[in-house]
């Protein structure tokens, strides 16, 4: 089925596109709503030779996924927001040892163990370091299922690339809904994986993954370095989606299954004459900048919508950095919010750009 | 033109399995789908619903908040959805098991009893196909032909024998959409 269109549940999409990548490991353990991913790739990867462990913990998973990388392997896990919590150590290490490995977030309604439904509510967490310590990662946030398959290949070549974790970025409907889909054919760069831990091969010294530096001038050297990397990252990897910024005076931002939502909001409002866009960002961290700023000669307004109580909204305020007002509007708890409430909370913003008030 | 279609009753009446092959057979098509499932806690006997949308256009919300065809297979899901059906939109109630009318005068109503033509069929799991056939006659949303591929290419071929069964539901259910006309 190699350009067939298929017709596919997201989180099903997610491990077709990863063993397509090349992935052959996975470890995990189960929780709503993901769980489609860990059964699909216990299935999957005996076919093609892989590895598929149930994990005794979401701890334990993320363990397997530092050991698999640091031995050159192409891997993943998965989990939904109470268990990537349990990742984050693992993350973290990830990054401080210079460890390639894509993460999935399923998103789901928090704290605590909150709920099963959908949320956004971990943009935080995923974005500012949910793990100790001065590291970032490359986070992407599809869509749509067509999405899903398409950044989950980019997210193994991205994290090869820079050997660094990334995080794909999605939430309880987009892992639960169908649509078709079709698996590209590309061609994945080659990574030569001279640092991994597979025998000297005629080196005088073995390869060591590691995450320790006592002495300080050595941390922060190494820090000094792993910034330069990000740095390099926040440039290369920017991904967004804009429409209708040419007259837009209200722009509508939202990434995820919000931004669907947002979208439909977008052309009812149009067909009003309503001067609306959006602005969809794709990566998440690095966050599109640029964006905003092909908005802001025409904006005089932004209304960010999310399913939480605000989180990439502060994003958003530093990119608009005072020269426009930023609006929010959220709902938390697995529930998502209807286009006719978002309707009428840009109308109201729009309201107040044509009274002069914005 | 967007079909925006929920489809609701409790677990085990086959309410998703409705929904993806009106998503399949959309595909079939040509047309932009998507199907979402409400996922609960519970694993069988609970309220189930998927929200399906059918569009010449590309998909904005795949959410169905307010459906223009709503397939409404037990109580509780009336009550609950009955409400949100979009003004001017078709509701299609299956009589066997609901008593009550729908209240709304607003609404394209279309009383299928689809346990009591699946027993005449000799297979109450087939209630399902009953009521897909009158939804199908009446909203024209895809042809019966593009279920029954979606239907070839969904079952197992082991399954296949239960295909002319299906086909007989499809066209009780249609039948009935027809008299009426």
């Amino acid at each position: 089925m190699a350009n067939e269109t298929v017709l596919m549940k997201g989180n099903e999409v997610i491990g077709e596109a990863a063993v397509r990548a090349g992935c052959r490991y996975f470890f995990g353990y189960p929780i709503t709503p993901q769980n489609e991913l860990p059964a699909y790739m216990a299935k999957r990867l005996p076919e093609v030779q892989g590895v598929f462990v149930q994990a005794e913990s979401e701890t334990a998973a993320i363990n397997m996924v530092y050991g698999a990388s640091g031995a050159g392997a192409r891997v993943m896990t998965s989990s939904s927001s109470p268990g990537i919590s349990l990742k984050q150590e693992g993350i973290s290490y990830l990054a401080g040892a210079e460890l390639p490995a894509v993460i999935v977030n399923m998103m789901r309604g928090g704290p605590g163990l909150g709920t099963i439904q959908p949320s956004q509510s971990d943009y935080f967490q995923a974005t500012k370091g949910g793990g100790h310590g001065d590291y970032n990662m490359v986070v992407l946030a599809p869509a749509s299922v067509q999405e899903l398959a398409d950044l989950t290949m980019d997210a193994f070549d991205i994290a090869d690339k820079y050997r660094n974790p990334v995080m794909v970025l999605g939430d309880g409907v987009l892992g639960q809904m169908m649509e078709p889909v079709a698996f590209k054919e590309r061609q994945s760069a080659e990574f030569v994986k001279d640092w991994a831990t597979t025998g000297k091969q005629g080196r005088s010294k073995p390869n060591l993954i590691n995450s320790l530096y006592l002495d300080p001038e050595k941390s922060a050297e190494h820090n000094e370095e792993l910034h330069a990397k990000y740095m390099t990252m926040a440039k290369n990897e920017v991904r967004y989606e804009v429409k209708n910024l040419e007259d837009a005076e209200v722009v509508l931002v939202a990434y995820g299954m919000m931004a669907r939502i947002t979208s439909s909001v977008m052309n009812k409002a149009r067909e009003k004459g309503m001067k609306v866009g959006l602005i969809r960002p794709i990566s998440v961290w690095p966050f599109p900048d640029e964006a905003f700023e092909m908005a802001l000669p025409q904006a005089k307004a932004f209304l960010t919508v999310e399913m939480s109580k605000g989180q990439m909204v502060e994003d958003v305020r530093l990119a608009v950095n005072g020269r426009a007002p930023v609006y929010f509007y959220g709902r938390t708890g697995g529930v998502i919010p209807s286009p006719q409430e978002v309707m009428e909370q840009l109308e109201a913003v729009y309201a107040k750009v044509q009274g002069g008030e914005a | 033109m967007t079909y925006e279609i929920l489809i609701a009753g409790f677990g085990g009446q086959g309410v998703m399995s409705m929904g993806m092959l009106l998503t399949y057979a959309g595909m079939l098509e040509g047309k932009y789908v998507s199907w979402i499932p409400s996922y609960g806690p519970e694993q069988r006997g609970g309220t189930a619903n998927c929200a399906v949308v059918i569009s010449d256009e590309e998909i904005g919300s795949p959410v169905v908040t307010e459906p223009t065809i709503a397939v409404i297979m037990n109580l509780p899901s009336l009550d609950k959805f009955e409400p949100t059906v979009s003004s001017g939109g078709k509701i299609f109630v299956n009589s066997s098991l609901i008593a009550k009318d729908v209240s709304r005068s607003d609404l394209l109503i279309t009383k299928v009893p689809a346990n009591d033509i699946a027993g005449e069929l000799g297979a109450d799991r087939i209630a399902n196909m009953v009521m897909l056939g009158a939804v199908l006659a009446e909203t024209r949303v895809v042809s019966e032909e593009s279920i029954i591929e979606s239907l070839k290419a969904v079952l197992p071929p082991h399954r296949h024998n239960l295909i002319p069964l299906n086909r007989d539901a499809l066209e009780r259910g249609k039948a009935l959409v027809l008299a009426k006309e």
